[in-house]
């Protein structure tokens, strides 16, 4: 789903984010991404949604060279990807409908295929009933699964957490992976980013591991293996 | 992975994505509307400014429009009156009137005899009295040519004139056309002042919208950048500015005309009490329908024109980061 062969991101100014990381993300895995801030996670993660480009090595998603997305097409690009974010990034003036929507809005959906999906996103999110209200009256956990339902409204074949769990407490946080996991089942391939070790010990998948910009190699074969 | 779907494309087919594309349209120019209600004041006040900015050229174009109009009134009437000499006869006076009469320039010719022209002189002047004193009559036989429309501008009168004179009976031919050319030229002069106050006052609504466009566009920075991070077109962002901007030109534009009904309205009452005292019959006329359609398509391109400007230059900067 996700390859990188020797990828290198140099910010100007000289910042040396990412250095020769390669890794694969399969085709419907699931899989952690961890390390101290400032290791690299977030710079490889806007890698892969073309917020940022690879200053060198090559990036696939679903074996497209993404060097070769012209910026015309990073939108069509994106909207494969849900992006999840630890601040969750919705519209605070606009319903959770309205923010659930958005996705589908932009790719041009009917009024009432937009409110079938958003329906069924919120089910699968547990906020069923919800859609009138505003993101300010919701709890951190709630707000949290409306930017979850937002990013899987439209059925992407990937998604992406930036520290998805970073502001709740572990119950809540046990919940959202366990979230993930049932979109996982159902075929989606899952990249989250945390430093929450205590959170990834007591789940099975992979772990890629990046320190000061390197990705270590052996940790993640051992869980392949007890995989 | 057997298929691989092409992920730089839109996932809908052709048909369903064009009959949404016009959809969107018709919900994004709606919602941008409804946008600039939710603001009520700042929207108000912007609309009023541009209202002011577009009527100062629109009440220009009236005043042009209606000065025009008069002229052109005055300019058919233009007449050449010729000065028979004292010494000629009657017979010799109607010759020449047959002659000018054949004239392809002229359109009327009328003849005021010496002794009619002091007839009138008396009833008109008020010195009837003085005038009986006199042995002999002063006056010249006067002939009247009206020039046909093709020679009734300026130059043309002035070439019949110089051919009238040519005449023998002719002592001397008047055009009182002088005071008309520098009418004509202040015209222009109005004509070339009112395009160019034109110029500047679209340039500064251009100016207005744009930056009204520009402060919408940091409001909503947040926004921006979300909807780019799930995937929005610069032009599914854009649109709703560029309606915005359109509105704000079609709701200026109709101001403007209110603005100028208003002016024409106040300054009629006036005009028809001048004109009254000169026993003219003359109304000024407002803008036509063709008109109000034709000002507020100006302003709603230019409303366009400048939310373009403002979001071609301020969207691409913002970058989800």
């Amino acid at each position: 789903m996700i390859q990188f062969e020797q990828v290198s991101k140099i910010y100007p100014g000289g910042q040396k984010a990412l250095m020769d990381v390669n890794f694969h993300l399969r085709q419907g895995e699931m899989a952690f991404l961890t390390g101290h801030s400032g290791a690299g996670k977030s710079t490889l993660l806007k890698l892969i949604t073309v917020i940022e480009r690879a200053t060198a090595g090559k990036v696939s998603i679903n074996g497209h060279n993404i060097a070769n997305v012209g910026p015309k097409h990073v939108p069509y690009l994106r909207r494969n990807i849900g992006m999840i974010f630890q601040n969750h990034h919705l519209l605070m003036d606009k319903s959770v409908f309205d923010n659930i929507a958005l996705p589908l809005v932009i790719e041009g959906f009917s009024h009432g295929e937009i409110r079938k999906r958003v329906a069924g996103a919120l089910d699968m999110v547990g906020l069923y009933g919800k859609e009138r209200h505003l993101p300010i009256m919701l709890s951190g956990g709630e707000q949290q699964r409306v930017g979850i339902a937002r990013a899987i409204v439209n059925k992407p074949p990937l998604l992406l957490a930036d520290e998805p769990t970073g502001n709740l407490d572990p119950k809540l946080s046990m919940d959202i992976l366990r979230l993930f996991e049932t979109f996982n089942d159902s075929g989606t391939s899952v990249l989250i980013a945390t430093h929450d070790l205590g959170l990834i010990a007591r789940m099975k998948y992979r772990t890629f591991t990046l320190r000061q910009g390197r990705m270590l190699g052996g940790e993640s074969t051992d869980r392949e293996v007890m995989r | 992975m057997s298929k691989k779907p092409n992920i730089t494309q839109s996932k809908l087919p052709l048909s369903g994505r064009i009959v949404m594309f016009f959809i969107r349209h018709v919900q994004q120019g709606m919602s941008s509307m409804g946008e600039l209600w939710r603001s009520p004041v700042s929207s108000i006040m912007t609309m009023a400014v541009l209202g002011v900015s577009l009527s100062l050229p629109a009440a220009l174009q009236v005043l042009v429009k209606n000065a025009e109009n008069i002229t052109q009134s005055w300019n058919n009437a233009a007449e050449i009156s010729l000065f028979i000499n004292t010494g000629r006869s009657e017979q010799s006076i109607q010759s020449l009137l047959s002659r000018v009469k054949a004239f392809r320039e002229v359109e009327t010719v009328s003849y005021i005899s010496r002794d009619q022209a002091l007839e009138e002189f008396q009833r008109l002047s008020g010195f009837g009295e003085a005038l009986s004193y006199l042995d002999d009559n002063p006056l010249p036989a006067v002939v009247t040519v009206t020039p046909s429309v093709k020679y009734s501008s300026p130059t043309g009168a002035r070439e019949l004139l110089v051919k009238l004179e040519r005449e023998p009976e002719v002592n001397f031919g008047r055009l009182d056309i002088e005071w008309l050319e520098r009418l004509q030229a202040l015209l222009k002069l109005l004509e070339k002042t009112v395009l160019a106050i034109a110029a500047l006052l679209v340039l500064a609504v251009v100016l207005v919208i744009g930056n009204t466009i520009r402060l919408a566009i940091m409001n909503r920075r947040t926004e921006i950048e979300v909807m780019k991070l799930v995937g929005a077109t610069e032009a599914f962002i854009q649109r709703p500015f560029l309606y915005t901007g359109i509105w704000y030109g079609v709701i200026g534009g109709i101001l403007a005309w209110l603005i100028i009904n208003i002016l024409v309205w106040y300054l009629d009452g006036a005009l028809a009490e001048l004109l009254g005292l000169y026993g003219s019959q003359l109304t000024i006329q407002s803008l036509t329908f063709a008109e109000l359609i034709k000002l507020v398509l100006l302003a709603s391109f230019l409303g366009w024109l400048g939310s373009y400007l403002s979001v071609r230059q301020h969207l691409r900067n913002i970058e989800p980061s």
